[in-house]
């Protein structure tokens, strides 16, 4: 008779009560890795999103993150050919690569001069295969095959815009957008016409640059794009507007414009050597990125000490990514602080109620000659096993109502998203979440029965035979 | 050499603020391989004395010195492992372990002093034998009738061979049937295992089986009468 069976049978002496305290610890343990799991997919789902639209890591000029915004010409990247030769062909990175594509990143003002307005806006230029095989990034196994961008196939003056773009330049009708409002008494239009200067400009360049465009004048929805160029002056590229997409954040969707890279790159270095603000990598996994980095600052320092760059990975570029898992960890952990105060009096309770109960069973193995410490390894022997079978029984009803959900078809929009996902809970192979929750509860479990043990133990073996 | 002896104890208890005494100036010498009652009124200090012999309480005064053991400098530990080898508890309510089985109750103590498997499967059937309980082995004591059960008691009290048996009021909650069986059998058991056998009762049957007989009043020994035996009682 060990101590480990004999307190099995002593669980089983009250099984109403023992069978209340192991349901509290399955349902406290399946809640945390049920939201665990939850929380788990929304940061997959982020990193995921992250991965695909800028990849793991960006070489950029030094000081274009903190201060390229306003300039992004006097930060740019010249001769980044050269800097993507090295990087891809490295030994140490190549296995480690999947994309290495430049893009161009600046500000400028759209404008539809036709219908007099215009707004301020920030401009993506990009390598549209390239981007395309970065959609692809599947780390984490999300269902469904992610949409190509709108550019794929268009010609090279094409564009994308923001919903909240289309609408301020009164494009809704051009690209037959539904649900794209009209402000009721329309503004009258200021400029009626391209300045004479500024379409000579546009026409020259569209000429120049879209062999396959609609031309300066043809059908579809058109913008005029207003830039600085590396020099200072003003240049204006003519833009097909080929789709209108909703970037999930009103901020973005009022102000993002997506276009080729070599339109872009015409547009601010014009005959100047084109240059890039951004060399992004994308890796296979994201595991791999401090040894990426390390690598990357490698060849910063040496092969490629001629370029003032600088690496970052998608964390820094993206504050937002860690405010979020921040702010799910906290709640993660206010949770789970609450579920293991509840277990910690629920097992608590029971433990005292049944050191009362037993008080002269107590005194009657101390009498026999078990030490205080072989009666505190009694009841805490109770603690284990009550906490073993509901970590255990916990993490298998997680499992199954995780299974459950994940089948159910259920969908929500997170935050910054357009369209709705499967609501997804990530608690199969999270194994460091399921292990840590496991010992997590156990620790409560026995953390909680500890002072009832230790009263038992301390009881005086006499009192204790009194006991009625 | 005596079992048992007992010199110059006292004992007070404290209830309330007021200092009660339980037992005064007692010197006792119990003779081994013996069969000792302690008899006395309700009060008397009966029990009081028992838990002091048992080492389960100490004295606020004077020394007890069980099986050539001084108990009074043993640590808490030590005393328990000390009443583990050398002394078997009987008590008024049996106080069995009600989630092991007759045979378990009588093969706990052996557990707790690691002894082998198979000389654990000995002891516990012999014992099991001995109090005419081999058939019940495998019953909780929730299946067995009062008296069973106190034969389980005093099977698991003499489990490790201890040099003292002690048994308080053992026979209180039995019918005088069974009461008389039970006395019958201790002390069957206690010529069979040559055990010093001490407890308390007001039962006349049972001072009428005993060797020799101990009175107490108001926590003081009054008489102490040698019934069989060439050896003296001393108090």
């Amino acid at each position: 008779m060990s101590t480990l069976s004999l307190a099995l049978r002593n669980l089983q002496r009250n099984r109403r009560r023992s069978l209340a305290t192991l349901l509290a610890l399955v349902i406290g343990g399946a809640s945390i890795l049920l939201f665990g799991g939850y929380v788990q997919n929304i940061v997959y789902g982020m990193q995921t999103g992250y991965v695909r639209g800028g990849g793991h890591l960006q070489l950029q000029h030094r000081d274009y993150f903190l201060f390229g915004s306003a300039d992004p010409t006097a930060y740019g990247i010249a001769d980044y050919a050269h800097v993507i030769d090295v990087v891809a062909h490295d030994p140490v990175l190549a296995p480690l690569l999947t994309v290495v594509t430049p893009s161009l990143e600046f500000g400028g003002i759209a404008g539809n001069f036709a219908a007099g307005v215009s707004r301020t806006i920030f401009a993506s230029g990009i390598v549209v295969a390239d981007r395309n095989a970065m959609l692809r990034w599947n780390d984490y196994g999300f269902p469904g095959t992610p949409r190509m961008l709108a550019l794929t196939g268009s010609s090279a003056d094409a564009a994308v815009i923001g919903m909240g773009v289309a609408r301020v330049l009164r494009l809704c009708d051009a690209l037959h957008l539904e649900h794209c409002p009209q402000p009721q008494a329309a503004a009258p239009a200021t400029g009626a016409a391209l300045p004479q200067d500024v379409a000579l400009l546009t026409d020259r360049d569209s000429a120049a640059a879209a062999g396959t465009s609609t031309g300066a004048d043809g059908e579809g929805a058109r913008l005029e794009l207003l830039a600085a160029t590396v020099g200072g002056a003003p240049n204006v590229a003519r833009l097909n507007v080929v789709k209108a997409e909703a970037q999930g954040v009103k901020e973005a969707d009022d102000a993002y414009i997506e276009l080729h890279l070599n339109q872009a790159q015409r547009l601010l270095y014009g005959p100047a050597r084109p240059e890039v603000t951004a060399i992004a990598l994308q890796l296979h996994h994201t595991a791999e990125i401090p040894a990426a980095m390390a690598r990357l600052r490698q060849l910063i320092a040496t092969t490629l000490s001629g370029y003032p760059l600088a690496a970052y990975d998608f964390e820094t570029l993206n504050p937002y990514y860690g405010q979020t898992i921040g702010m799910f960890n906290a709640i993660f952990s206010f949770i789970s602080l609450l579920i293991a105060a509840i277990v910690l009096f629920t097992v608590g309770n029971t433990m005292n109620a049944a050191v009362v109960e037993r008080t002269v069973e107590i005194g009657t193995l101390r009498a026999m000659g078990v030490r205080r410490g072989g009666i505190r390894r009694l009841f805490v022997a109770e603690a284990v096993l009550l906490g073993v079978f509901g970590a255990v029984l916990g993490v298998l009803a997680a499992l199954a109502l995780a299974a459950l959900i994940n089948g159910s078809g259920l969908t929500w929009t997170p935050p910054g998203n357009v369209d709705p996902i499967h609501l997804h809970v990530r608690v199969w192979g999270e194994m460091r979440m399921l292990l840590g929750t496991a010992a997590g509860l156990l620790l409560v479990t026995v953390f909680s029965a500890w002072w009832p043990a230790r009263r038992a133990a301390r009881l005086q073996v006499v009192e204790a035979l009194r006991h009625v | 050499m005596n079992t048992l002896t007992l010199t110059d104890v006292h004992k007070t208890y404290r209830l309330d603020k007021i200092d009660v005494p339980a037992l005064c100036d007692i010197n006792l010498n119990v003779r081994p391989q013996c069969f000792t009652v302690l008899s006395g009124t309700s009060g008397s200090g009966k029990t009081t004395l028992l838990n002091l012999i048992g080492c389960i309480d100490r004295p606020d005064r004077g020394e007890i010195m069980v099986a050539g053991q001084r108990v009074a400098a043993l640590s808490d530990d030590a005393l328990s492992d000390f009443r583990l080898r050398h002394i078997g508890f009987v008590f008024q309510n049996f106080n069995l372990l009600p989630v092991l089985t007759a045979y378990e109750n009588v093969e706990y103590p052996l557990l707790l002093i690691s002894t082998k498997p198979a000389a654990r499967r000995k002891r516990v059937q012999e014992l099991l034998s001995a109090v005419g309980l081999s058939r019940h082995a495998e019953h909780w004591p929730g299946q067995l009738s009062g008296g069973q059960r106190q034969r389980v008691a005093i099977a698991r009290a003499l489990a490790t061979a201890p040099e003292l048996v002690l048994a308080d009021e053992p026979t209180a909650n039995l019918d005088s049937h069974t009461g008389d069986a039970i006395i019958a059998l201790m002390r069957t058991m206690q010529r069979e295992y040559s055990a010093t056998f001490v407890f308390s009762s007001h039962d006349p049957k049972v001072l009428l089986a005993a060797d020799d007989a101990v009175q107490l009043k108001d926590g003081r020994i009054v008489s102490a009468t040698r019934r069989r035996g060439a050896e003296g009682l001393s108090s």
